[in-house]
């Protein structure tokens, strides 16, 4: 009984850890996203960037931080009080759930103890990241409400609009891996991509349209129209200053860390590389070749916004439902072919 | 354990379903109703269906409840344009709400003494099964359900363009 308790409290304090890990290595990734926009955004400028903070402006993310915090808090009048605080929140909750399902690695080895690089694996995995992710327009659109601010309401409901309209072909695109994978656990996807397996190979255009809803669905440029300066201010954060702004921001980041890590692990092996074998240095190698893919796609969605100009309204509706939408079915109707004609 | 965590989900559940009905402010009806459907996707939970405590999550709260709000956001509703009924309206709903609370536990009480007999498959909510069950015992009720779906469908693109010619 005593050793089943021991044994029990162990996977607990196991699970503990790696969640407290990975919350922190979350924000210490969207910390330093926000640095690596800003060089990315002076490189591709032909500026600097930020290099007063620290060798290299290193430490610039901590001086913003400290700056979000220092700045007073502001809660306009006739807004709702209690939704207007607890927007953020939500918005940087839902971000942060996701993580949860995401398989980091095989098992690490850690003083003679085998680690599960994945918080839970359960079953319907790539449905939980759905689910959170068509639930982060709550906090969009609850802020945007409560600030009592026609610019806050305007990108709240630009929000919900655009991020319904693109949840449909994402989850389309999804379908068909699953029908090709045939399982909805990442950890089996990632498992079945071993090697140069990717499922990229198998799903090109699948890939190409979950990436595009990916951006629609971290509300960054091309489709940053929820936060469109030009006709908004700021959009649904307009009311917003002080850290609750800086939940705002910040989540973005994690939903883009967030999203380049589920790209790279539905369609690019997740921590398999070719004649790279996961289990090397511990375990460790698995977490290192996942990290290099994400930050390569957060590289990607960095260099998207700083070269392509924002949609007008009517452009963005007509993609998202009569573009990707057919699209995506298409895929599902070639993919489904393709596992008939292969199976028999 | 799972007593606890039921009654805690219950609870709640009753809770905010009576703040939908009782806040005078809309948006927040619509918000406690969100509250209801996370607490009935745990009660799914517990039952062991976890691919319907998440599509439960992905359609109600994820999509059907935005455009819940997106409406009544829209709309701006509020005390001042509401508009004012006469007690003999509530007086109706009352009476109407109380006669549906009759027939529903005459219903339940009937399916209580069914359901002792039946053995329950703790295994059937699982993503797997679900599937083989809906493809192969249920499979006409399952495509009668999508052509309903698709007649809605086209019934609204039909509602949406008026001067749709025909």
């Amino acid at each position: 009984m005593s050793v089943l308790l021991f044994l029990f409290l162990g996977a607990l304090l196991q699970k503990f850890g790696l969640v407290a890990v990975l919350f922190l290595v979350t924000l210490g990734i969207a910390a330093y996203s926000t640095y690596g926009e800003r060089k990315v955004a002076a490189f591709l400028q032909d500026r600097v960037g930020p290099d007063r903070a620290g060798p290299f402006g290193l430490l610039q993310p901590i001086a913003d931080g400290v700056k979000m915090f220092m700045k007073e808090d502001f809660i306009p009048q006739g807004s709702e009080k209690w939704l207007f605080i607890l927007a953020p929140g939500i918005f940087i909750f839902v971000a942060l759930m996701t993580g949860a399902v995401i398989p980091w690695g095989t098992t690490l080895t850690l003083f003679g103890a085998n680690i599960d690089l994945q918080v839970t694996d359960i079953n319907i995995g790539i449905l939980y990241i759905l689910g959170f992710t068509s639930l982060g327009v709550y906090g969009i659109m609850i802020g945007g409400w409560a600030s009592n601010n026609k610019y806050s309401l305007y990108g709240a409901i630009r929000a919900s609009s655009q991020m319904i309209s693109y949840e449909l072909a994402m989850g389309l695109s999804v379908i068909a891996v699953v029908m090709l994978t045939g399982t909805l656990s990442l950890r089996t996807m990632a498992e079945m991509q071993s090697g140069f397996n990717w499922t990229v190979i198998y799903q090109p255009l699948g890939f190409l349209i979950f990436f595009i809803c990916a951006l629609a669905e971290c509300n960054r440029a091309p489709f940053d129209l929820p936060e469109c300066e030009t006709e908004l201010v700021g959009g649904f954060h307009t009311e917003y200053s002080s850290m609750k702004l800086g939940f705002y921001l910040f989540a973005e980041y994690i939903n883009m860390f967030i999203s380049s890590a589920v790209i790279a692990t539905v369609y690019f092996g997740g921590y398999n590389f070719p004649f790279v074998d996961p289990a090397w240095l511990g375990g460790l190698m698995g977490p290192v070749v996942l990290f290099a893919k994400i930050f390569f796609f957060i590289f990607v969605f960095m260099w998207i916004r700083w070269t392509l100009p924002r949609f007008r309204y009517d452009q963005l509706m007509h993609l998202g439902w009569k573009v990707l939408i057919p699209l995506a079915i298409l895929n599902m109707l070639l993919t489904g072919a393709g596992v008939l004609w292969f199976e028999s | 354990m799972t007593l606890a965590i039921f009654l805690t989900l219950a609870v709640i559940a009753v809770i905010t379903a009576l703040l939908v009905v009782l806040s005078r402010n809309p948006v927040h009806s619509v918000l406690y109703l969100i509250l209801t459907f996370f607490t009935i996707a745990g009660l799914y939970i517990l039952l062991n269906a976890q691919f319907l405590a998440v599509v439960h999550i992905i359609v109600y709260s994820g999509a059907i409840m935005v455009l819940f709000l997106f409406v009544m956001m829209l709309l701006n509703l509020n005390k001042d344009t509401e508009p004012q009924k006469s007690n003999l309206w509530k007086i109706g709903g009352a009476v109407a709400a109380g006669m549906l609370l009759v027939t529903l536990v005459g219903a339940m009480r009937g399916g209580i003494e069914l359901q002792a007999a039946a053995q329950p498959n703790s295994q059937v909510g699982l993503v797997e099964n679900l599937g083989k069950v809906l493809f192969t015992d249920f499979v006409v009720p399952f495509e009668i359900a999508g052509i309903l779906f698709l007649a809605a469908m086209v019934g609204a693109v039909l509602v949406g363009k008026r001067d749709l010619k025909l």
